[in-house]
């Protein structure tokens, strides 16, 4: 769907037409390299936010599973899946969509590193089961999204 | 508030190191392996292992651990570019891409945490 296709209707629609009209001026500004790092800041922060939100909404206790990352990582990986998808094979409603909502919010909601440092805090205090199935159910979980969100994104019309 | 602004900041710079990371390692080692990823996640799982490790003060931590590393680091793009790897029928590559980023990312953690330990 193009954004000529998309018609506003009522004040709020009105609105956004009128602020993504304003933000694309802004943009077009900008070159193409800098264009792509402003968004990629807004999404990065959007997308940090959320995880931080949620890390202190379900704080991690040691010896327990980490909900605040699995969480982040799982919608993450499902919507990137989506969104690229989205993105490559159909018309992309702005050029700027994929630096904004792929490398600066999925990018940014989800953490390989914390991912990594929570399996290793699981190993170094003797807990095995934990160090083993974290790790392995984030995978396939994570696996599984991606592909769900990419076959979504193939079986959906109008999104 | 000021905190939430910090942890804001800090992501959004670690999203954009990731992207020249990523771009920069990508040119230069052009290949079906994304090995821009790679060197993004394991750069950050040894950095998050330090900092952890060397147990800094629960501020820094959240601004550079969860803000930096947590917006640098992505485990979103391994799993999307797994995918696409299936996708394009290269599954030995699918298959190094996932034990290598976890047995490297592993070590590195630990690594990092030892050498955050040791420096303390």
């Amino acid at each position: 769907m193009s954004t000529g296709t998309l018609r506003a209707r009522g004040s709020s629609g009105e609105t956004d037409r009128r602020l993504s009209r304003a933000s694309a001026r802004a943009l077009s500004r900008l070159s193409a390299e800098q264009a792509r790092i402003t968004v990629i800041v807004a999404g990065g922060a959007i997308g940090t936010l959320a995880r931080a939100g949620l890390a202190q909404g379900v704080p991690h206790r040691a010896g327990h599973w980490p909900w605040a990352t699995f969480i982040a990582n799982l919608a993450g990986a499902f919507i990137l899946g989506w969104l690229l998808t989205r993105l490559a094979e159909r018309t992309s409603p702005s050029r700027h969509w994929r630096a904004f909502a792929g490398t600066g919010f999925c990018g940014a909601l989800t953490t390989f590193s914390a991912f990594q440092v929570e399996t290793f805090q699981f190993a170094h205090d003797g807990d095995a089961v934990l160090a083993v199935a974290y790790p392995l159910v984030s995978i396939l979980a994570g696996m599984a999204l991606a592909v769900l969100g990419v076959l979504i994104s193939r079986w959906g019309r109008h999104w | 508030m000021l905190t939430w602004v910090g942890v804001a900041f800090f992501g959004a710079i670690g999203a954009v190191t990731r992207y020249r990371v990523d771009s920069a390692v990508s040119a230069r080692l052009p290949s079906d392996f994304p090995i821009g990823t790679l060197i993004v996640n394991l750069t950050g799982s040894l950095a998050l292992g330090v900092l952890v490790g060397a147990a800094v003060p629960d501020r820094v931590a959240f601004l550079l651990g969860t803000g930096f590393m947590g917006g640098y680091t992505t485990f979103s793009t391994w799993m999307v570019e797994s995918v696409r790897l299936g996708e394009i029928g290269e599954v030995a590559l699918l298959l190094r891409n996932l034990w290598l980023s976890l047995l490297a990312g592993f070590g590195v953690a630990a690594a990092g945490f030892y050498v955050g330990q040791a420096i303390t």
